[in-house]
């Protein structure tokens, strides 16, 4: 017998019994923008709350004097910035900042989710660099987690980030920044 | 109420003290106290040590002397969650046919102390009177698997000349458990060591709880330690009255 | 070695009496989980309904569980449809085969780990070793260990029995670089820059799985600091490494398990990094996908009506940091790469309740319940502690005792002469077990005169 036949036997003999399972379907809610925006503050991240018309002044204004890389296909312009044109790792390790647009942000958690849709990019670009900047319109962010999982294409690469990168490993002191970008701001675009 | 007393197999052979004060104070409160002698042990030792089938047999005679019984009152949080979560988890590991239901026929009719003064009411008719400072340990139990909580607090609140202090860190179990703290006995001890200190620390100089199991061990341990506060079940405090 | 598996040397009683006698462990232990159990109180209280969110939890898992067959095959059929590679490992050596064949098969000689207690459990890092393949652990506290030679002793915070200085010291001897300060941001800036050329070189990678999606073939990998991500996209292989209890069969229920886990574990609203992948993707990350699906005992557990419920953990440790006992003896005690209440109850288990060592470890419990209540899939460890003692082989001094403790018991006239006059005190102290283990650290309670049956009695006259 595989490995496969005897675990699946195994499995068999144990019969666990089934009993109805009901999933609950959980009610589309108005998602608070403040909420999304304290919550993503939360976890020290800069939350920058601004309209259409502020975002490439904001986004210039962050990226001045900073080698900046954004995604092949993202939507807006800065200057200076370079588009992503397949660069290795240890090219992408010259660049400090990288900006991206994102899929979805979840206010019950304060999350942003990269779903490797429009101005996203490859997953190694938000990585590498180690400041990450990712704008949100507001009618982008959902109130819960199942709303939020709903909206992204869960086969392409998923990143969810909640805040910079953080480890707690030496006596419990949360420390920002191992290996993940150390700092992440949002640009948080009003309707 | 008629009740029908649970002492258990511990309070009758070491606290009956315990047994005389819960009896005192429901007979004061206005209920009809029995006390059927064919009582043993609920079998939440043999049970806790792994001897699952003698455990089973003295549940399904605790059941035998009870089931009758249309109010049943205990002196021991420990015990009376044995009763009602152990014997239907019993019933259910060993298909034993019946013993489930029987086990949740006891819901509603069967209450620790404290459940059943705080449910029923009427403490502060009996008057107590305890002049003492007072702290409590919410016995793991009665606080968990009864839910209690530190509900038990709130009749000590109610007793005349008692200070109350909170005890620091009083969700942290004594280290008691039964088999447990011989089997482990250091790391029995080294919970039992903080146990004692933050009692030590509150400077009560009585620490009450609903177990006597627990404070047969918490008062043991202060005790080779040479610590003053002494131990004291909650149903002795509450008969205490000032003196005539 | 950092791996551990889960095989104790010894009973716990004695490897708790060693590591009891640890002054700064215990203090070091004691600090750390009273300060994450005060958080995740906080963030627990957010969730309106809590206990509803931990019974819906509870209630996935069963579902799960009870559908595991389908799940699995459905879930192979997913990930290889997407370009990965399912494999089946009924043992712990099967499954560290498989992937040092992976990895020669590349001719590759160092993969970089992400902190997987699966791996830990199969020793997966001595077994390679053995097979000249290095695996460095990247994690920093599972890095803390390794470069300690010493063994996790907590699932989330391996290292949690190590202080700043001691982690300071380490750093200088084993990686050579003059650290000035024991400043926790400094360390983790040593550990940085120090990992940042393995991941940028690394060929493979080896990870765990903290939940995989049947109905999608995806898989999650919930972290903070980032070495998740990095090894999960910069290498060219990747190997995931996965318990069979780990899948869930819808998308969706992946909300319930985010909004229970991080909670739990690291007592936050959501962990930094959640990474979840689908088989390949071209040009985003490694181009050759595995999937090792390992049971080691699982199905010894999924077999037993009580004792199955264990299965639904999804490793939040919340059980450990309330733990009494956990929080005194430390990890180290329990002699397996699972500590504390959950490896309590799961160790033994997976050993088919085989183990003479392991079948100590149900006895580790003072059964106050705080590891049920923290629990977020509600596993009554507390039921499942009684069950599997009495799963046990008994000694024979001790059994003769509880047999004429229940001989006395099972009859009440028995029961009452034992009770009676100057008898009390020798019959309570054998039915009780109030023996020497007992007299160390304790007074016996004072026997009184009489017993409350002998009071009743007379007052009934
Ligand atoms: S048993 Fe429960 S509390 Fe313990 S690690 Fe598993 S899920 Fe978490």
């Amino acid at each position: 017998m595989t490995a496969k036949e005897r675990i699946l036997s195994r499995i068999r003999t144990a019969a666990v019994p089934r009993e109805d399972y009901f999933r609950t379907e959980t009610p589309v809610q108005p998602a608070s923008i403040d909420l999304f925006c304290e919550r993503v503050a939360d976890y020290r991240a800069i939350v920058h709350r601004v309209s259409q018309d502020e975002v490439s002044a904001t986004l210039n204004r962050i990226c001045e004097g900073r080698r900046c890389l954004v995604a092949a296909d993202f939507e807006f312009v800065i200057e200076g910035a370079i588009a992503d044109a397949g660069f290795t790792h240890a090219e992408l390790v010259d660049f400090e900042t990288t900006i991206t647009s994102c899929a979805v942000g979840i206010a019950e958690s304060g999350t942003i989710v990269l779903d490797a849709g429009q101005g996203q990019g490859r997953r190694a670009i938000t990585l590498i660099p180690d400041h990450h900047v990712c704008i949100i319109r507001a009618d982008q962010v959902v109130s819960s987690l199942e709303e939020g999982l709903e909206r992204v294409m869960v086969t392409r690469p998923l990143t969810f980030i909640s805040g910079p990168s953080a480890t707690s490993d030496i006596e419990l002191v949360r420390v920002e920044g191992v290996h993940g970008p150390r700092k992440l701001e949002v640009l948080v675009v009003k309707a | 109420m008629k009740i029908q007393l649970f002492i258990t197999c511990l309070n009758d052979a070491l606290f009956p003290r315990t047994g005389v004060a819960t009896t005192e104070i429901l007979e004061r409160l206005g209920h009809t106290v029995e006390f059927d002698p064919r009582q043993t042990c609920c079998g939440q030792m043999h049970l806790n040590s792994g001897y699952t089938d003698e455990a089973l047999k003295l549940a399904e005679s605790w059941l035998d002397v009870f089931e009758g019984a249309e109010c049943i009152v205990s002196p021991s949080g420990s015990c009376v969650a044995n009763v009602r979560e152990m014997f239907a988890h019993m019933g259910e590991w060993t298909q034993t046919p019946g013993l489930v239901e029987r086990a949740q026929a006891m819901d509603g009719k069967l209450f620790e102390l404290s459940e059943f003064l705080l449910k029923f009411g009427g403490v502060e008719e009996l008057q107590p009177y305890f002049p003492h400072r007072v702290t409590y340990h919410p016995t793991c139990h009665g606080a968990r698997a009864l839910g209690l909580s530190d509900s038990p607090e709130k009749l000590l609140r109610l007793v005349e000349g008692l200070e109350f202090i909170e005890l620091d860190q009083k969700w942290q179990c004594c280290g008691f458990g039964g088999t447990f703290s011989v089997k482990n006995a250091d790391t029995s001890t080294a919970m039992l060591e903080d146990k004692c200190a933050t009692i030590w620390d509150s400077e009560a100089e009585y620490c009450v709880a609903i177990d006597n199991s627990c404070l047969m061990h918490i008062g043991g341990g202060l005790k080779k330690q040479g610590k003053a506060p002494k131990v004291i079940h909650l149903a002795e405090v509450l008969a205490s009255r000032r003196p005539e | 070695m950092s791996g551990g598996g889960i095989r104790p040397a010894t009973s716990f009683t004695s490897a708790a009496r060693e590591t009891l006698k640890n002054r700064t462990l215990r203090a070091n232990l004691g600090f750390a989980t009273r300060t994450i159990c005060a958080k995740r109180e906080r963030v627990v209280d957010e969730i309106e309904d809590w206990q509803a969110t931990r019974s819906a939890g509870a209630a996935l898992k069963d579902h799960a569980l009870a559908n595991l067959e389908e799940n699995l095959l459905l879930l192979e059929k997913q990930v290889e449809a997407a370009g990965g590679t399912v494999h089946w490992a009924a043992t712990a050596q099967e499954a560290v085969e498989i992937v040092a064949k992976i990895a020669r098969s590349h001719r590759i000689s160092e993969v970089v780990k992400v902190k997987s207690i699966t791996s830990d459990e199969i020793e997966l890092n001595d077994s390679l070793k053995k097979q000249g393949i290095e695996a460095i652990e990247t994690d920093l506290a599972e890095l803390i260990c390794q470069l300690a030679d010493d063994s996790p002793s907590h699932i989330l915070v391996p290292a949690i029995h190590k202080n700043r200085e001691e982690i300071r010291q380490l750093f200088a001897t084993k990686l050579g670089v003059e650290i000035e300060s024991s400043e926790p941001h400094r360390l983790a800036e040593v550990a940085r820059l120090h990992l940042r050329e393995k991941f940028l070189t690394a060929k493979m990678a080896v990870s765990g799985a903290n939940f995989a999606v049947a109905s999608t073939g995806s898989i999650g990998i919930v972290e903070s600091e980032g070495n998740g991500r990095m090894c999960l996209t910069l290498p060219d292989i990747l190997v995931t490494i996965m318990g069979i209890e780990k899948v869930l069969p819808e998308w969706s229920d992946v909300a319930t398990l985010m909004r229970l886990l991080p909670r739990s574990s690291t007592a936050e609203r959501m962990n930094p990094y959640t990474s979840v992948w689908t088989g390949v993707t071209p040009g985003d990350g490694p181009q050759e996908f595995h999937l090792i699906l390992l049971d080691n005992g699982r199905t010894n557990v999924l077999d037993d009506p009580v004792g199955r419920q264990t299965l639904r953990c999804i490793r939040c440790s919340a059980c450990l940091n309330v733990c009494p006992v956990y929080q005194r003896v430390g990890g180290h005690a329990y002699g397996s790469v699972y500590p504390g209440p959950i490896g309590a109850i799961l160790t033994p288990q997976l050993l088919a309740m085989a183990d003479e060592n392991a079948n100590t470890l149900p006895f580790a419990s003072s059964m106050c319940g705080a590891c049920y209540e923290a629990c977020p899939v509600k596993i009554n460890i507390p039921e499942v502690l009684a069950y599997l003692r009495g799963k046990t082989h008994k000694q024979p001094v001790e059994l003769a005792a509880f047999q004429v403790a229940y001989w006395v018991m099972s009859d009440s006239r028995r029961f009452s002469a034992a009770l009676r006059g100057k008898r009390i005190g020798a019959s309570v102290a054998s039915m009780f077990g109030l023996v020497k283990g007992w007299t160390d650290s304790r007074e016996m309670p004072e026997v009184p005169a009489e017993s409350f049956r002998d009071w009743w009695r007379k007052r009934d006259r």
